[in-house]
């Protein structure tokens, strides 16, 4: 077990990469701005990148060399171009708040970080290194739950499209320090998510057709009962 | 030897998909796609005798097929292959020639990777299967591109993505707790998360289990994760409708199967029957509310298929040989009497020109003969004998009566009676209604149509009647395989 070696200078790299990385999501949640949740989850993916690296670097699994050099080139350029290039058609430049205002989402999303803590200080039973599993937990369930909360409270495709990003994001920055043994998985979902993506953008560039001009899901109120 | 009926059972949705990208043609294209369809329901049943006989593991340890996964392949090429000839009829109603091709290339694409999620060995690779169906179905219920279906597209890809993130999680949790005994690196099959699980510690495998069970739940529409279901479902093209409930869903059931599977031997196996009969119970009740009051005929058919999902999940929570048989049986007899429902709804929609029970009537003045073939399947499908529902949920209920379920049969009973009488009034309305406002259209060349419902009608009569002993070897020996017995 990796885990249980590590020192206190790796703990604490692992930690503030990961840390970081949940605050971009808290920006995310508070941001007015389309461009800025690109902007913050282009960061987010280069820490993710930076995080697969250090994990190389210190526990010899040199495969994660690769996985972060892809997750940089995907998940930080490629995919952040795409979604600017949506953004810049759609002349949609803000997110409407209908339900939710950001700073009330914003606490709502603190809550849902202590109650993934709580739930994370549950599942681990391992003494060695305890607060970096317990921490990876933690921002792998409550990215969860910013993710969900952004994908309810948000209108926007596009938004849509970056929250269930956010919730992979999740499971991969978490999935780094927990179970860096298996890479060939995780390789396979990099590039899964890209076909994810690929898909809704599809979607998107027909729902654009058909609708001519809206593309906020609060319009998709045809189907109910 | 060995590898060979998988391996066309594979190719020949492949061949149909290349002849169809490849010529553009569409005659072609749809002769094609019932051809794979029908090799590969024949390809099903030696599959499944094989398995019967031993489990293998082929391809360096990625492909398993054991009885199990078998007995889903056969459920998903009975809905292929039924669908795919009333495709052949129906897509030709559409007027959209010149992309049909692309139909059927996505047609058979679903199709394949279907069948994929039931032979994978690797629980991420399993993932991955269930996404691609995702992707692939998405562009067919958005097929006709009316705003209403590209509404219900947009809704299943970003609900459904979104649950299965969750069952990654849960994967990975899976893969996490599995490492402690295993060590950090090790190839994540089920057999090997099923070995390592009695030794993870409980909380953990608790959370990382529902999780699995809400992510895969999603996309088997289990309540009140079903939300994207009754939109795709009525909004895609009738065929398409009948493989996301009569095949997809079974794929999905599949994982939920194989989890309980991993858990059966760990502490908390009995909270894990509990989420599942919980789930199964509150989707059967929700689903029977929704068919009361019902108004589309297609979401009518949806929230049956929600219903009948729920009477799955029970007798899988139940469990013992009974409930798995009873679920099982279920799966096989949901597909046939599912594709039935949904061809005969297709039927009407097309002939009546709407979407709304309250357009349709006197069907059997416009359909004299797929009519009753329709009727008759709506009295199965409520779970009357002398149909195979019947059989199957009877099955079930004996299974989870004796036992700590007893609550829930009863619950179980008052709303298969509210189902029987609600789904019947629907049809009522239907058949023997007052006069309709206006004319049903002739639909031309409707032996494409008539001919599955006759395929789907007929096994499912026989079914009803009489259990092939057989069936029962293969069940006995899937239940001792989700307990860990020699396979």
């Amino acid at each position: 077990m990796f885990l249980a070696h590590i020192n206190s200078l790796q703990a604490s790299i692992f930690s503030s990469l990961a840390i970081v990385s949940l605050l971009l999501t808290f920006v995310m949640l508070g941001s007015h701005w389309l461009r800025n949740y690109v902007y913050a989850f282009a960061a987010q993916s280069w820490l993710i990148a930076a995080l697969s690296a250090s994990v190389a670097y210190f526990s010899g699994y040199k495969e994660l060399y690769a996985i972060a050099v892809l997750t940089a080139l995907f998940r930080g350029l490629v995919l952040p171009w795409l979604l600017m290039r949506i953004v810049g058609r759609l002349n949609v430049r803000r997110e409407i708040h209908t339900i939710l205002q950001p700073s009330s989402s914003l606490v709502i999303g603190a809550f849902a970080v202590m109650f993934a803590f709580v739930i994370a200080n549950h599942m681990n039973r391992q003494q060695e290194a305890a607060h970096v599993v317990v921490l990876a937990l933690t921002i792998m369930l409550s990215m969860k739950f910013l993710g969900f909360l952004m994908l309810s409270v948000r209108d926007e495709a596009v938004s849509q499209i970056l929250a269930l990003l956010v919730l992979e994001n999740g499971i991969f920055l978490g999935s780094q320090i927990l179970v860096p043994g298996m890479p060939l998985l995780i390789e396979i979902v990099i590039l899964f998510d890209l076909l994810i993506v690929v898909a809704c953008f599809g979607m998107l560039v027909r729902f654009l057709v058909v609708h001519a001009g809206t593309t906020s899901s609060r319009s998709l109120n045809r189907l109910v009962g | 030897m060995g590898q060979q009926p998988l391996a066309i059972l594979f190719l020949a949705p492949l061949t149909a998909i290349s002849l169809s990208l490849g010529l553009r043609r569409v005659r072609i294209a749809e002769y094609a796609t019932v051809a794979a369809a029908v090799i590969d329901l024949l390809i099903s049943v030696p599959l499944l005798v094989r398995a019967l006989s031993s489990t293998q593991i082929l391809w360096r340890g990625y492909i398993r097929l054991d009885t199990l996964g078998a007995w889903v392949i056969l459920c998903i090429s009975v809905v292929y292959a039924l669908s795919s000839i009333y495709a052949v009829g129906y897509m030709r109603l559409l007027n959209e020639e010149e992309r049909l091709p692309l139909f059927y290339a996505l047609f058979s694409g679903f199709a394949f990777t279907m069948l994929a999620a039931c032979v994978t060995n690797n629980v991420g690779v399993f993932w991955i299967a269930i996404e691609l169906t995702t992707l692939v179905s998405t562009f067919l219920v958005g097929f006709e591109r009316e705003a209403e279906s590209t509404e219900a597209a947009w809704k299943y890809i970003v609900v459904v993505s979104g649950g299965l993130t969750l069952a990654l999680l849960g994967t990975i949790l899976f893969y996490w707790g599995g490492s402690f005994v295993l060590g950090p690196t090790y190839s994540m099959t089920w057999a090997t998360l099923r070995s390592s699980a009695p030794k993870v510690y409980p909380p953990l495998l608790l959370v990382s289990f529902l999780l699995v069970l809400v992510g895969y739940g999603t996309k088997a529409g289990l309540t009140p994760m079903h939300t994207w279901l009754p939109d795709a479902h009525s909004e895609s093209p009738a065929p398409v409708s009948a493989m996301l409930s009569g095949a997809l869903l079974n794929a999905s059931m599949l994982g939920i199967t194989r989890f309980l599977g991993v858990v059966s031997g760990a502490s908390i196996t009995r909270f894990a029957h509990s989420a599942v009969v919980g789930f199964g119970i509150f989707s059967f009740a929700l689903a029977a509310l929704f068919i009361v009051r019902q108004t589309g005929i297609k979401r009518l058919m949806a929230y049956s298929s929600v219903e009948h999902i729920g009477v799955q999940a029970l007798g899988l929570g139940f469990g013992g040989p009974l409930g798995v048989a009873g679920a099982l049986y279920h799966m096989l007899n949901h597909s046939l009497n599912k594709s039935l429902m949904f061809f005969g709804a297709g039927n009407a929609m097309r002939a009546y020109g709407t979407k709304e029970i309250s357009g349709i009537r006197h069907v059997l003045k416009t359909f004299p003969v797929s009519g009753m073939l329709w009727l008759l399947g709506a009295v199965g499908i409520a779970g009357a004998p002398p149909f195979a529902l019947f059989l199957s949920e009877f099955t079930i209920l004996r299974a989870g009566i004796g036992g700590r379920f007893r609550w829930v049969v009863i619950v179980f009973i008052v709303f298969l009676i509210v189902v029987f009488i609600a789904f019947l009034a629907h049809f009522r309305s239907m058949y023997f209604g007052e006069e309709p406002e206006r004319e049903a259209s002739r639909l031309p060349e409707a032996i494409w149509r008539t001919l599955p419902m006759w395929l789907a009608f007929l096994p499912l009569l026989l079914l009803g009647l009489w259990w092939p002993h057989g069936l029962w070897d293969v069940f006995a020996k899937i239940y001792s395989g989700l307990l860990g017995g020699a396979q």
